[in-house]
């Protein structure tokens, strides 16, 4: 009875994703309670988080693949209404217009479109697969741009490189011309000095900081110069939990959220590093392996699409909080203090978990 | 075959999407392996370097200033201390309106005028402290209104500390000397010897006298205190602590008991007395009158007072026992004696007969006794009992002045006595040589014969007279003085090496003793201060020409302004056969020194070798004595 209660319960969950996303779990609570200086609340909250993101998993993962199919253009619309309303009548805070009041809820309408954007990019791919020809792969990238644009104007410059990046996972997989893939890269590189000039101050100076972090330490270089102190001063072995220095006495920034990498590795030190690294890389490798096995054209993408995503998040934000690449407001994917990135992350791996058993499903 | 339309082939699709996932792997890894160096290279690599700046971080190295030590006289009375206190100190940085917050701070606490002038004066003159005292001293009523209210004032803070008393006030101004706030040339000179470090965290150094010369032992060793603090600045705990060492308390050879009678006995004249043990160099007493309220000058002086302390006629910012020059009048004379029979120019039994003047061969220049008419047959015993100026100036004439410069800068005379007190005058001791360096003159023996009486060129401070005083009475023997006994710190005595050794002939040293003690006896020049005496006193009495007298003139002290009157010497030791102390006393402007500083020095030795308190008398007034010197 209770085996097969069980098995009703667990069926289309992941084994091995689900001991890796635990494992993460475990990591996030653990560094909030030391990042938030022993505050018991916000690890609470954090776990409460967790379980809504698990809640939105699980349906996810037990959800048919049609549904998932069908369910693209909606989200997607919505999505897209939502930003148009963010534009028009989002909040503005600190300079930035980000969120919408629905009156029941505040919502940021971009994190929905992390999923929605490759969700209408692979399902348009697949309506279109016997067919495929330029023309195609063109109107797939304006499903792209449009979004892209309007968040890159809130602006939200983190979100909106993890868009485009998810995006052109799904041109990429769909097997866009590799002529064109490198037309495109010479494109952006040839348009940075007006993206530069499009770009807002602060995030120029971000990119500015990065080059020379130096140059204004207590002002726009202190995230960086804090962030790198901390991981370094960790050391082989780190400091030991609870006690990082840069951590405890409130020199480093934004310790619960987008710094929290910086905590780890200041009180674990590159032996835990790796650690982490590794469970990443089990998480990366299990999602490698799920979309080779993906049975439909859709689902690769998607599959494939998610996961890259996925390191993308991962590589971005290590990569700012260890100083190699701009400040961007990043957090580290599964275990950074907040609900929104949790949820969208987790309804992620319920789509690779679904696009998983739900093929072998159909083939047993 | 395919067609060219045919619909693609799944297996080769698959086997492309795969391909573009193990180019999209191959991508991912080398990122991954960025990352990788790049933690290896800041945790392992650089992994000192950063730990260094988190310490900076996060420890902020706090200063422990170092109480500073006491000083007290030989007897243990305190004449310098510290007591806690509060302050009220401005941080002219964080303050916008510095003006209007002063005055708003007056409502709160009482602010002077003079105390404003105090406070900008600090600002100008010292720019390496960050908060400076408005107001010293504070009430606990004052310090009650402005903790209320201090939420209105950023920038205004009440301080604890610890401040320097010197409770003799004016009576150890010259001796002790004060401590200042540190100002930027003190700053730049503690920088330069090294000192720096020590003084971080210090208010205070020691600017004058003992305070000035001792400041490294009186300072102590500034203590540190690790302190770990957060990114705000809070400190969190302290992490270690290097415990401050208090300065050095100083133990002074001068009795105070003694000062407080030489300063009384100088009454309402300005002047300058030093005291010596002539067995050890020990300064029992140290007077420069008048003197200041060291006080004053702690917190920083305002410009008024500064100004009125400064421009005063009778100089009381200047140390004339230590910086005062002076002819030394007749005092010279038992040493011109001493040299005359050393060198054996003159024997005991020679006499002169004096007509009341000498002139030198060839001349008809008169160079005048002080006693129309002379004193008749006068050998070198009665010449020193009473003063004679002839027999003098045949003596200095007789021995010339290369030799007389010989004899006198071995007393001491012209050069530093070596005292432990900075800033000290080296006095005049003239020669050819020095004559034509200054004036491009030659040397006339005119000019020798002022100098055998004491008189032309010769500057002496009153502690080289008193040290010189201390060697005859010694027997030529000249231990440095010295004010300092011992320093706490190791409760060693001062080392007080023999400087001057003279092997004089005994009874060339016993004659003149004779003499001076004679000198104190029915007779002598200083009759009057030695009658009574329970013990024998030897002494010469003098009187230093403040403008000179044309020749045909005659001194009446009553036609001259009280400040041009002479200067009235009186050197002398006690007991007369076995001396204990010697003691030079110079009262400017009071005329003749068997009158008025005779007696101070016979108050002197009362108490040091009686236990004597003079009774209490009315202030001697400055009153001229016709001229009798």
């Amino acid at each position: 009875m209770i085996d097969r209660l069980q098995q009703r319960f667990m069926s289309h969950l992941d084994p091995m994703l689900m001991g890796a996303l635990a494992a993460l779990m475990l990591v996030s609570l653990v560094l909030v309670y030391s990042a938030s200086g022993s505050n018991m609340d916000r690890v609470l909250s954090q776990l409460a988080n967790i379980i809504v993101a698990f809640a939105a998993l699980w349906l996810v993962a037990n959800m048919p693949l049609h549904y998932l199919i069908r369910s693209a253009v909606p989200i997607y619309i919505i999505g897209m209404v939502l930003l148009l309303g963010v534009a028009f009548f989002g909040e503005i805070n600190n300079g930035a217009r980000r969120w919408l009041n629905l009156g029941i809820a505040t919502v940021q309408p971009s994190e929905l479109m992390k999923i929605a954007v490759p969700l209408m990019m692979a399902w348009y791919f697949e309506r279109h697969e016997a067919t495929l020809a330029l023309r195609n792969y063109l109107l797939a990238a304006v499903l792209l741009a449009v979004p892209f644009a309007l968040i890159l104007r809130q602006p939200d410059l983190g979100t909106a490189m993890l868009i485009a990046a998810s995006g052109f996972y799904v041109l990429f997989l769909a097997g866009l011309n590799w002529k064109i893939i490198v037309g495109l890269f010479v494109t952006a590189l040839g348009s940075a000095p007006f993206l530069w000039h499009a770009m807002h101050d602060y995030q120029r100076q971000r990119i500015m900081m990065l080059l020379d972090p130096t140059q204004d330490p207590l002002g726009k270089g202190y995230h960086t110069i804090q962030g790198m102190i901390a991981v370094g001063s960790g050391g082989i072995l780190g400091k030991g939990y609870l006690n990082g220095t840069q951590t405890h006495l409130e020199f480093l920034p934004e310790r619960t959220t987008d710094f929290i990498f910086a905590v780890y590795s200041e009180e674990f030190g590159l032996f835990g590093n790796l650690i982490l690294l590794a469970i990443y890389m089990f998480i990366l490798w299990r999602g490698f392996v799920i979309t080779a096995n993906a049975s439909t054209y859709f689902t690769r993408l998607m599959a494939g699409s998610i996961t890259l995503t996925f390191f993308t998040y991962t590589f971005v934000n290590m990569g700012m909080v260890t100083g190699i690449l701009p400040v961007v407001g990043v957090p580290l994917p599964l275990v950074s203090y907040g609900g929104t990135s949790m949820l969208t992350l987790y309804l992620g791996f319920g789509m690779l978990m679904s696009i998983h058993s739900h093929k072998t499903l159909v083939q047993s | 075959m395919r067609l060219h339309k045919e619909l693609r082939n799944h297996q080769r699709e698959i086997y492309f999407f795969r391909l573009r996932l193990i180019i999209s792997v191959v991508f991912m890894l080398i990122l991954l392996l960025i990352l990788l160096s790049r933690l290896f290279y800041l945790q392992v690599l650089r992994q000192n370097e950063f730990n260094t700046m988190a310490d900076k971080n996060r420890i902020s190295v706090v200063p422990i200033v170092p109480n500073r030590g006491l000083i007290q006289d030989r007897n243990g009375v305190v004449l310098a201390q510290n007591y806690s206190g509060y302050t009220l100190e401005i941080s002219p940085s964080q303050v916008a309106d510095l003006e209007g917050t002063i005055n708003e701070l007056s409502t709160l606490v009482d602010i002077q005028p003079k105390d404003r002038k105090r406070f900008k004066k600090l600002l100008t003159e010292s720019h390496t402290s960050n908060s400076y005292p408005i107001r010293s001293r504070l009430s606990d009523a004052e310090v009650a209104r402005f903790a209320a209210q201090r939420f209105r004032f950023p920038g205004v803070e009440i301080k604890a500390r610890l401040f320097r008393e010197y409770p003799y006030r004016e009576q150890t101004s010259h001796l002790i000397g004060y401590v200042g706030r540190i100002n930027d040339k003190d700053f730049e000179q503690l920088e330069a010897s090294g000192m720096g470090a020590n003084y971080r965290g210090s208010d205070y150094i020691g600017k004058i006298g003992i305070e000035q010369s001792y400041e490294q032992q009186l300072h102590g060793t500034t203590g540190f205190e690790n302190m770990e603090v957060d990114a705000n600045g809070r400190g969190v705990r302290v992490l270690s602590r290097t415990a401050p060492k208090s300065g050095a308390t100083l133990t002074l050879t001068v009795d105070m008991k003694l000062q407080e009678i030489a300063e009384q006995a100088f009454g309402a004249y300005r002047g300058a007395l030093v005291a010596i043990d002539p067995t050890n160099g020990e300064v029992l007493a140290f007077v420069s009158k008048p003197g200041y309220d060291p006080n004053l000058f702690v917190d920083g002086i305002d410009t008024d007072t500064w100004d009125a302390l400064n421009n005063s006629p009778d100089v009381p910012l200047n140390n004339r026992a230590l910086r005062g020059q002076y002819p030394p009048g007749s005092t010279i004379k038992p040493f011109m004696a001493l040299a005359g029979l050393d060198s054996g120019k003159r024997a005991a039994s020679y006499s002169i007969n004096d007509p009341g003047y000498f002139n030198l061969p060839g001349s008809r220049h008169k160079y005048r006794d002080w006693k129309v008419g002379g004193h008749g047959t006068v050998d070198m015993f009665k010449a020193i009992v009473i003063s004679c100026d002839t027999y003098f100036y045949g003596l200095a004439t007789d021995l010339g002045i290369d030799t007389v410069h010989e004899y006198l800068e071995e007393f001491g005379f012209g050069k530093k006595t070596g005292l432990d007190m900075e800033g000290e005058s080296a006095g005049l001791l003239p020669s050819p040589d020095w004559k034509r360096r200054r004036f491009n003159q030659i040397w006339y023996p005119g000019d020798t014969v002022s100098v055998g009486i004491g008189q032309g060129y010769t500057l002496v401070t009153p502690m080289q007279l008193a040290y010189a005083t201390a060697v005859l009475a010694n027997d030529g023997v000249g231990y440095r003085p010295h004010l300092v006994k011992q320093t706490a710190a190791d409760g060693t005595l001062m080392p007080a090496p023999i400087d001057i050794d003279l092997k004089l002939q005994p009874e060339h040293l016993a004659l003149i003793k004779r003499a001076m003690t004679a000198v104190t006896l029915p007779g002598g020049t200083a009759a009057y201060a030695g009658a009574g005496a329970a013990y024998s006193f030897a002494g010469k009495t003098g009187t230093a020409q403040v403008i000179g007298i044309k020749q045909g003139e005659k001194y009446n002290a009553k036609d001259i302004d009280e400040r041009h009157r002479d200067h009235a010497w009186f050197i002398a030791f006690a007991p007369a056969d076995k001396p204990r102390i010697a003691i030079a006393v110079l009262a400017e402007n009071a005329g003749h020194g068997g009158t008025i500083s005779a007696p101070i020095a016979r108050k002197v030795f009362d108490y040091y070798l009686l236990g004597k308190e003079p009774k209490p008398v009315p202030p001697v007034k400055a009153k001229v004595e016709p001229e009798n010197d």
